[in-house]
């Protein structure tokens, strides 16, 4: 129990103070098919009072899972199997259950992924407020209330006094998000774990929710854990970094130090992840749009979502649509797909105007037109094999059989870098998201088509992975003369493989032209706005940022 | 083909000793119904023992014999011939129609769906049991307007299962891939939806087979069933009720017999729910 | 709250519309009989003075159409007409059967419910234990088994070897409060048995399938205590499953009660219709029929607007 007495007392240097949270070879198992299999392997980690650390990595990581440990909590299906984790004399790993409810909550507080989901939807906000404080003997009632307001003015929220009486649903995410940190805060703990907190959130609100939690986490001097898969925005959080991949340290160092000389392979790789850039080829004069949206209004039933919406694809080039969720880009996918019929205006594909329903498209005009989706893991049948998900596309229409079909899965295979003897009897379910991703990407290549549209294709996976298939991407437009359609909400994206940017927003297109422009002033507003909301990876980026919108993003009152 | 043996034999192996229970007295069922003449000591309705003897009163009659003489053990035998046949080709109507309704609903949408959605909502508003007596005194009673009547019936729960489930997959993207390639209803339907959902179809199948089993049980035990001297079981315990009030146990074996096949086949579908689904009942 | 009554009496309005298409295939029920229903009746003495007699005071002489307004009419104002069979007004002899078949089902309901409540929320809680497993096995054996099964294991172990109740439950009019209790004894609780399985498996569900929600989670997180996560986190969100459960096994209930009055032959409206089917007496057929439908009907309606009224979401519009 002396533990923290004496690790604290040599080691404490500048203005951090004692040794808060030590984990020493903390081992966690996960449950997968009836046995436990460790998913982290014995991690060391430290943090001071007041002290920001930010865990990072990939999917499967276990950054999560350690923060979660550090409230000596696991998951169900989850245990922590080995290790201490020390917090103020206390070891959450062996400690009661009596012993941790008294801390959680009172001294170490969490802040989940999706503030929808973890308030509860019976109570009101400010209920949920006051409840830690009030049950751990903190505050009473009344003046956790007045807390409660008072915390709701610090954090910008609109109309502080009474948003606490509505109930989650009634408001918005990036609001919600500002009132968990600020349940989180309730009793002024030691130690806060914030769980990917802005991943959910669209880039312009992700920047509020930021700038709340940096704001209020220096005002009371809290200690905080901010796991996050982005480098860029743990870089404005964070004052020490752990760089976490399969369950093991790779890397641990101050933010600046760490983000100017990374010392391993593998952080360099996430650092440059962001650099990845194509060159912006210009416009073909005087030809043919292989694909054209003209003056395109629709509707989901009664309600518009798009209006008036132009724009081409010309041969051979990337063009990026670009907006948060609602803005419509997804739609005008459906639309172009013939998903959709528009209410008004038309497709035109090589300056022939498209039926508006897919079902009277030919099958040529079909096979000319593929597209790839977000998610892949729906993009393919968890019950059909490789060989059946690529050579399907081939005999259906190009009429390919037995071996001339077996060649060309292979040649395919190959194509998008995956061993063909390995993969082609493998279902999809048995690939992890980028390898099926690959295989989405053969299956639109098998039809020989002209246009592939890409909906948020890179969004739902890692961004080591996300580079690997924009690269292939790139690749094999080169090789076939492809044209791309490119949904994505990310600007990173954007500069790594759009020759053209389109601006959307509330359905409409604010701004569209050649890249290089796009990402040069002057600029709409709304395009100002977006832009300058991408995180960098510069660790002053926010601070400054928020020093040059100053009074205006108070005044938007988000 | 080596490899499914040996999967199917690691499944078996990690089942819980209910679902073992379960199969074997399932196996144990379909053997005795498909062989009953050679498993039944006397014919179904060969009367051999007038005096009606109670259990274990005699060697010869193992279970003692019904209210007119008949041997119970071997009429329990037939019975399993003619009441679980008669159920399980129930279910299989009921699943044709309910499946396949339920499949174009979903796949379809649209005004099929509306059509069809509003038939079944009547349809279950009204109590099966209440329904199928009100039509069986139109139709009256007979073996074949019973499997009509209670496959029409049941097949509301089976659309209800095949549409919902059949909703989850055509709303996923490879489903959307296959429209857009061009693929035609019949093969979305055939290698895109119903690999996907073939496991929920199966448990529900056995869920249905007890729903279908109980309720003609119920059915003939009212009177309404399957009619004499025909064995059965609903109306065996029926026609031997009087029996128990004599102190005689009798009518309890071939309610027993009901409840054992309902049971196993419970525990086998819980456990593939379970397995397959990961879904905790 | 516009929002909730716009639900609400969407739902009211359906219930209705299914309502009345269920008098309209109860009354086709007598025009699809095959043959001519008066026939039918006479049976051998079928002459032709007799069949136009019957056909005239059966109304069966006007179109069909007419003749449903006015049979929805007379059953509207509780007039079923007169049974075929006895001749007696049929409104007199449903009445006090749809008593008895109401008191023996809510008795069955006031036991069923709360212990298969309890039961289903202790073994989501102990989720895995032996209690778990074993009550599950239990209520899948008890869901398996017939009606007439348990009725009649309880028969032979409770009223034949030992003279604890009666072995069958012939109440009359005149059978007190104490006695009818007694006397319905084994029958509620084979009643029981039958639902309380259901409701507690279903009931199981639903808290499990809540614990798993984030916000129990971070009730956790916050150091809230085990029992108030249960009553302040996960109860207000489990009412709306809870609700349904327990008004579908209701509804169950009423229509289970026919098995079960014919093995304790209890004079219900069960064992009358089952009776009057033999007999094909189709105009008691129908009543009884109505009666159990309409019971159904508003019970699973009821159960609908109680879960929409106990949605938050809904509750609280934006």
């Amino acid at each position: 129990m002396s533990d923290r007495s004496q690790s604290g007392a040599g080691e404490s240097h500048g203005a951090q103070g004692d040794i808060l949270l030590r984990m020493k070879g903390l081992r966690i198992e996960g449950r997968a098919d009836e046995q436990w299999l460790e998913i982290v392997h014995g991690v060391d980690l430290t943090l001071r009072r007041g002290e920001v650390l930010g865990l990072i990595g990939e999917s499967g990581a276990g950054k999560s899972t350690i923060g979660l440990a550090a409230m000596g909590y696991a998951r169900d299906g989850c245990r922590i199997s080995g290790g201490e984790i020390w917090f103020d004399g206390v070891d959450l790993a062996k400690a009661s259950d009596a012993t941790k409810r008294k801390l959680r909550g009172s001294r170490i507080a969490y802040v989940a992924q999706s503030a929808a989901a973890a308030f509860n939807p019976a109570h009101r906000l400010i209920d949920q407020y006051c409840e830690a404080p009030v049950l751990h003997g903190v505050l009473s009632r009344h003046d956790a209330e007045a807390a409660a307001k008072d915390l709701y003015a610090r954090l910008h929220l609109p109309q502080p006094e009474t948003i606490g009486f509505r109930y989650p649903h009634q408001v918005s995410g990036g609001q919600l998000q500002r009132m968990m940190t600020a349940m989180a805060m309730s009793c002024r703990p030691d130690l806060i774990v914030f769980d990917e907190p802005t991943t959910a959130l669209d880039v312009t609100t992700q920047i509020e929710v930021m700038a709340a939690i940096k704001d209020i986490v220096r005002q009371f001097n809290t200690a905080a854990i901010y796991v996050t898969h982005d480098l860029a925005v743990v870089a404005q959080m964070a004052d020490r970094i752990m760089v976490m991949r399969y369950g093991d340290l790779v890397e641990e160092g101050e933010t600046r130090a760490m983000l100017d000389h990374p010392k391993q392979e593998y952080t360099g790789q996430l650092l440059a992840v962001r650099e990845l850039a194509k060159e912006e080829a210009k416009r073909p004069e005087g030809a043919t749009p292989v694909l054209a949206v003209r003056n395109v209004s629709a509707a989901y039933g009664k309600v518009p979502v798009l209006f008036d919406v132009s724009f081409d694809v010309p041969k051979k080039r990337t063009v990026a649509v670009v907006g948060e969720s609602g803005s419509g880009k997804s739609t005008t996918a459906r639309v172009i797909t013939g998903l959709l019929p528009p209410s008004e205006g038309h497709i035109e594909f090589n300056g022939e105007p498209l039926p508006a329903d897919y079902r009277q498209r030919p099958k040529d005009h079909l096979r000319r037109m593929q597209m790839i989706y977000q998610m892949p893991d729906t993009a393919l049948n968890p019950k059909q094999r490789i060989r059946d998900v690529i050579g399907r596309p081939l005999s259906f229409y190009l009429g390919l059989q037995g071996k001339q079909k077996e060649a060309r899965i292979r040649d395919l295979l190959a194509l998008i870098e995956l061993e063909p003897d390995d993969y082609i009897d493998r279902l999809a379910t048995e690939l992890s998201g980028g390898q099926k991703q690959r295989i989405c990407i053969a299956r639109a290549l098998a039809a020989e088509p002209e246009v592939i549209l890409c909906d948020e294709v890179t969004s739902a996976l890692d961004q080591l992975v996300a580079e690997g298939i924009l690269r292939l991407l790139i690749r094999l437009q080169d090789e076939f003369d492809l044209s791309y359609m490119f949904i994505t909400h990310d600007l990173a994206t954007v500069k790594a493989i759009a020759d053209e940017v389109v601006v959307m927003q509330n359905g409409r297109v604010v701004e569209a032209g050649p890249k290089g422009e796009m990402f040069q002033p002057p600029h709409h507003d709304y395009t100002d706005l977006l832009l300058s909301s991408v995180p960098e990876m510069d660790p002053d980026w926010l601070d400054r940022l928020l020093a040059e919108r100053g009074e205006q993003l108070r005044d938007r009152g988000i | 083909m080596a490899t499914a043996t040996h999967n199917a034999w690691k499944l078996f192996k990690t089942a819980p000793p209910t679902a073992w229970f379960g199969l074997i007295v399932v196996s144990i069922y379909v053997i005795v119904a498909l062989l009953a003449p050679f498993f039944a000591p006397y014919g179904e309705t060969e009367i051999v023992d007038v005096a009606g003897l109670g259990v274990g009163d005699s060697e010869k009659f193992l279970l003692g014999t019904d209210h007119i003489g008949r041997d119970v053990l071997s009429r329990i035998i037939y019975g399993a011939r003619n009441t679980v046949g008669i159920a399980f080709v129930t279910t299989l109507v009921t699943f044709l129609i309910g499946a396949v309704a339920g499949l174009l609903a979903a796949v379809l949408g649209g005004w099929v769906d509306q059509i069809l959605s509003r038939i079944v909502d009547t349809l279950m508003a009204i109590p099966p049991l209440i329904f199928a007596l009100l039509i069986l005194t139109i139709v009256g009673t007979s073996v074949l307007n019973m499997i009509i009547v209670i496959a029409i019936l049941d097949s509301t729960r089976v659309f209800r299962l095949a549409r919902a489930v059949g909703m989850n997959v055509v709303v996923m993207d490879y489903v959307e891939v296959a429209k857009l390639r061009g693929e035609g209803l019949w093969w979305i339907i055939r290698y895109e939806v119903l690999p996907n959902i073939s496991a929920p179809l199966a448990a529900e199948f056995g869920l249905r087979f007890c729903f279908v089993f109980l309720f003609i049980a119920s059915l003939s035990f009212l009177g309404l069933g399957l009619q004499p001297p025909t064995a059965d079981w609903g109306s065996m315990v029926r026609e031997m009720s009087t029996l128990i009030t004599f102190g005689l146990p009798t009518p309890l074996f071939p309610a027993a017999a009901v409840a054992l096949l309902t049971v196993s086949v419970n525990f086998v579908v819980d456990w593939f729910l379970h397995k397959t689904s990961g879904l905790k009942t | 709250m516009s929002a909730i009554l716009k639900m609400i009496s969407q739902r009211l309005a359906l219930g209705l519309l299914t309502l009345w298409v269920v008098t309209i295939i109860i009354f086709m029920a007598v025009e699809l009989l095959p043959g001519d229903f008066a026939e039918a009746l006479l049976g051998q003495a079928a002459t032709e003075e007799t069949v136009a007699a019957i056909r005239r005071e059966l109304g069966l002489d006007q179109p069909a159409f007419t003749r449903y307004f006015l049979w929805l009419g007379d059953v509207l104002q509780g007039d079923f007409g007169r049974s075929l069979a006895s001749d007696r007004l049929i409104s007199e002899l449903v009445g006090p059967r749809v008593y008895n078949t109401l008191f023996l089902a809510a008795y069955a309901a006031v036991i069923a419910v709360p212990v298969a409540l309890t039961l289903g929320v202790l073994a989501a809680l102990y989720r895995n234990s032996l209690y778990d497993r074993s009550v599950n096995v239990g209520a899948l054996a008890a869901i398996s088994s017939p009606e007439f099964f348990a009725a009649y294991i309880l028969v032979y172990f409770f009223a034949v070897q030992n003279a604890w109740f009666p072995a069958i439950a012939r109440v009359s009019e005149t059978t007190g409060f104490g006695a009818r209790l007694e006397m319905l004894f084994l029958p509620a609780v084979t009643l029981t048995l039958v639902t309380m399985a259901h409701m507690m498996r279903m009931t199981r569900a639903a808290i499990i399938n809540l614990m798993a929600s984030p916000y129990i989670e971070m009730a956790r997180l916050k150091g809230v205590p085990r029992g108030r996560i249960i009553t302040k986190h996960a109860l207000p969100n489990a009412l709306s499953p809870i609700i349904n459960v327990v008004a579908l096994n209701l509804a169950y209930l009423i229509v289970g009660v026919v098995v079960v009055e014919v093995v304790f032959a209890y004079p219900g409206l069960g064992q009358l219709l089952v009776d009057s089917v033999a007999k094909r007496d189709m105009p008691v057929v129908q009543a009884s029929c109505l009666v159990f439908a309409v019971t159904y009907i508003l019970l699973n309606l009821l159960a609908d607007i109680l879960s929409i009224l106990s949605n938050p979401r809904l509750l609280h519009p934006r």
